[in-house]
């Protein structure tokens, strides 16, 4: 499923337009985002919960070169399906 | 941030009551779950992929008593965020 898809699904099931419906995805994943940019974390009861860890600076290496990059630190976002979620995937 | 938040932030951004903005959300997390449900990867640009993965089968141990424990097979949920999804400045970085 793409975003689209996701905007025309919501958009059908709420009796919305479609820009409508698009303006309340992007609403929902921005706050999401917002969220974590302040390094909150977001959870979503019966789906699962967002957050972010700090991955630090290291000293990584071009593949193809073989020559040493700095990577700098950067905060990494995380996911973790709830229980109840975990439980309808297995099932499926 | 919690569900309530995200409905805050709906109601707020679509000018919506919050009965209407509790029942988008809930919609639109039904969605996700439906099409996660059906096998379905779901691909948000600028926010990442959410994948199903068939679980690892074969052979776990206990690591402590080296006991035996066969893996169930199942599915497990993957998200795989985009890049540089929270960086404000978006300024290229390098992917180790």
């Amino acid at each position: 499923m793409t975003r689209m898809q996701l905007v025309e699904e919501l958009s059908r099931k709420l009796g919305v337009n479609h820009t409508e419906a698009e303006t309340i995805v992007d609403a929902f994943f921005g706050a999401i985002v917002d969220a974590l940019k302040k390094e909150d974390k977001v959870e979503l009861r019966g789906f699962g919960s967002f957050r972010v860890k700090k991955r630090p600076a290291r000293t990584a290496r071009n593949p193809r070169t073989g020559e040493s990059v700095q990577v700098p630190e950067k905060m990494i976002p995380y996911f973790k399906a709830s229980k109840e979620l975990k439980q309808l995937i297995e099932e499926s | 941030m919690i569900k309530s938040d995200i409905i805050d932030a709906v109601s707020e951004k679509l000018t919506y009551n919050r009965p209407k903005a509790e029942m988008a959300v809930e919609d639109l997390l039904q969605l996700l779950k439906d099409s996660l449900k059906d096998g379905g990867r779901i691909e948000l640009r600028g926010f990442g992929v959410f994948l199903v993965r068939p679980k690892k089968t074969g052979v776990g141990r206990n690591p402590k008593t080296g006991e035996q424990i066969p893996l169930q097979p199942g599915k497990v949920i993957k998200f795989k965020p985009s890049k540089d999804v929270l960086s404000a400045e978006s300024a290229p970085q390098i992917i180790g």
